[in-house]
């Protein structure tokens, strides 16, 4: 049971892989409130899973009936095609990361990762080989061994958690937000990190925050709940070009949204900001149009263009290499990015028309 | 407005430089010095007259005015059975620690773990005895258990024998000790167990750990501050206990409490008195230090690796 190298190199191959735990119809209540709402999921092996969701959708509470911490109320967990539902955490080969951690404060570093292989009761010279072996994989000094755990630095910590995970030799790793009170710097770096060790490791993955950047970053496949059920799992790349629904591409970062319906004449017309608009493909008959900003632009007065607003143009504000500008159509608010251009910057409270392709917007049912 | 109005006055006193005081003492001594006065008064003062005492001729009031060892002297000779008092006194404290320690230790864990919402209200009931006088309380017990009593006569009108000869025994003395002491030693441990973070123990046993493993790795050695409180606070409290000894022993032990409160009353022998209070402080405060040395509370709060 030692830790092989086993790279993952296509992310597609982890979902066409065996699946090592899969849930049926998954369901947790607290008294009369539904925390997780009958959830169907197969997670493939070896596979970096994450679950996006805001807080209080039931994330936590799913990642703890893994890990065996709380009895789901009905449905399914099975581990290798085998039920363990009511197996006890500490007979389960899976080991969660802490969102705070849950360093042992009166251990020093060393004991700390210890502790899972003195559990199983191995030898002390093979624990202390192991450790440094950790230690060395984590990136942490080796000097650290004998160091209060509370001592070190956040990120330290971090990596004192992830070592100690390691240690007891799981099949599959739970992450419940562990990053999550790190400053903005050191979460990025610790972000790739960790799907370097995902890499090098090759264990299976699953992990939670409400920061769909962050799931970006790290994931071979994102699940996005809301109250307690799966409302999307597909790719970043799937998440992020088609959502399939608005919470998803709202989720996803700031979007505009146009509320539409079908028109005679095969356009849709807006019921919200007024306009006509074409959408590609074969679209449902009311639903929402959905503009990143990044695929709108400041169009010039004699331009033509598939989709066209007018609107006034608010602020703008400089993102580096990118510009971002706020316009005011009656009560709503639009945005478009686009490049620094060399041109001269158009001015503020004045009407400008901004537009888009179709096939660069993104059609939801409603 | 206020402070626009304050703010020159501040100016101008700053202005004048420091007054005659504040050059020596900071602000906060300088706030601090009322209590160091009460607890000079209050507390070292008496503690001085005391040890002061311990050194008169015995029998006498000369405190200051003579110096000899004669209570000491007379305390250490073993034709005096003093020592008895010594002995049973610290033998019925530690007793009493020790028992206390294994009753309190599942009702702090159901308080702090299990209890839930109707912690609150078990907590209240451990505290409410606390509202009635001790010496009414043992009187209470007497009745339970004397000859007759509360105990013996339900058991004799069910038909049965009636209870066992318990009244006036060390036996009483210390159930009384631990009747008396237990919300001393709950409560310190309650705070103990409490301050152990739930995620440490669901970490341990998500990472293998059993129920056996999990109480002495992880939830012992980090309740071990309030433990420790507990302990020392019911053996200095038990050390210095007499009502227990009078009421429920029926003095069918001697405890050094009591000697010490005979030569102050009946013997009227105050020195005599004051060298066993030294000796009896001695004791208790070495084995306190040795206590305190052992709550390394710096370590178990990571403040030092």
């Amino acid at each position: 049971m030692n830790m092989q190298t086993k790279p993952v190199t296509d992310p597609s191959a982890a979902a066409t892989r065996a699946s090592i735990l899969t849930l049926t119809n998954l369901v947790k209540t607290f008294g009369t409130y539904m925390a997780v709402d009958g959830i169907d999921l197969a997670v493939a092996d070896g596979e970096f899973l994450t679950i996006v969701g805001p807080s209080g959708c039931g994330k936590t509470t799913l990642l703890r009936m893994l890990a065996g911490l709380e009895l789901p109320t009905s449905g399914e967990i099975a581990l290798r095609g085998q039920v363990i539902n009511d197996l006890p955490p500490n007979r389960r080969p899976t080991c969660l990361v802490f969102q705070s951690l849950a360093l042992f404060p009166h251990r020093s570093v060393g004991e700390n990762i210890a502790f899972p292989m003195k559990m199983k009761g191995i030898a002390p010279e093979k624990r202390r080989a192991r450790v440094e072996e950790l230690m060395a994989l984590m990136r942490l000094p080796a000097h650290y061994v004998d160091r209060n755990v509370m001592r070190c630095s956040g990120g330290e910590r971090q990596r004192v958690a992830l070592a100690r995970a390691f240690a007891y030799d799981p099949e599959i790793l739970f992450f419940d937000e562990p990053l999550s009170a790190l400053d903005y710097k050191l979460r990025k770096e610790l972000e790739k990190e960790l799907k370097d060790i995902h890499k090098e490791t090759g264990k299976t993955f699953i992990y939670i925050t409400h920061s769909l950047e962050e799931a970006m970053v790290m994931s071979d496949r994102i699940a996005v709940m809301r109250s307690g059920r799966m409302l999307q799992v597909g790719t970043p790349e799937e998440i992020y070009t088609r959502p399939q629904s608005r919470f998803v591409a709202e989720f996803m970062g700031e979007v505009n949204v146009f509320p539409v319906r079908r028109a005679g004449d095969g356009m849709f017309d807006g019921t919200r900001i007024p306009g006509r608009f074409q959408v590609a493909g074969d679209p449902a008959a009311e639903g929402f149009i959905i503009v990143r900003p990044e695929a709108m632009r400041l169009v010039a007065p004699g331009e033509t263009v598939e989709n066209r607003i007018e609107a006034r143009l608010y602020n703008s504000y400089s993102l580096g290499s990118r510009m971002q500008f706020r316009l005011n159509v009656g009560e709503d608010h639009l945005i478009v990015e686009q490049l620094r251009a060399g041109g001269p910057m158009p001015d503020l409270d004045r009407e400008v028309s901004i537009g888009w392709d179709s096939r660069d917007a993104i059609f939801v049912e409603a | 407005m206020n402070e626009i109005v304050a703010s020159p006055t501040i100016a101008q006193a700053r202005a004048a430089g420091p007054r005659f005081g504040e050059r020596m003492l900071s602000a906060g001594a300088r706030c601090a010095i009322p209590v160091y006065v009460l607890l000079a008064l209050g507390f070292l003062a008496p503690l001085f007259a005391v040890v002061a005492y311990s050194f008169a001729t015995p029998r006498g009031f000369d405190v200051f005015r003579t110096f000899t060892l004669e209570n000491y002297r007379q305390i250490l000779d073993p034709a005096n059975t003093v020592w008895m008092s010594f002995a049973w006194s610290l033998g019925l404290a530690l007793l009493t620690v020790a028992i206390l320690t294994l009753v309190a230790y599942p009702i702090a864990y159901g308080l702090a773990r299990l209890f839930g919402r109707s912690a609150g209200l078990v907590s209240v009931l451990f505290v409410f005895p606390l509202f009635v006088s001790e010496n009414i309380r043992l009187y209470g017990w007497v009745l339970f258990f004397i000859k007759g009593g509360v105990l013996d006569g339900t058991l004799k009108a069910m038909g049965l024998p009636g209870a066992p000869e318990f009244l006036f025994t060390p036996a009483a003395t210390l159930f009384g000790m631990v009747y008396v002491y237990l919300p001393f030693m709950l409560f310190p441990m309650v705070l103990g167990l409490s301050m152990v973070p739930r995620d440490l123990i669901d970490a341990a046993r998500d990472m293998g750990a059993g129920r056996l493993q999990i109480w002495h790795e992880v939830e012992l050695p980090l309740a071990m501050p309030g433990i420790l409180i507990g302990m020392l606070l019911t053996f200095v409290l038990a050390v210095g206990a007499v009502a227990e000894s009078k009421v429920l022993g029926g003095q069918s032990v001697i405890v050094i409490t009591q000697d010490i409160e005979i030569a102050f009353t009946y013997a009227q022998n105050w020195p005599f008195g004051s060298a066993l209070a030294v000796i009896l402080t001695l004791i208790v405060g070495v084995l306190t230090v040795l206590g305190i040395g052992r709550l390394d509370l710096d370590r178990i709060l990571g403040r030092r690796s």
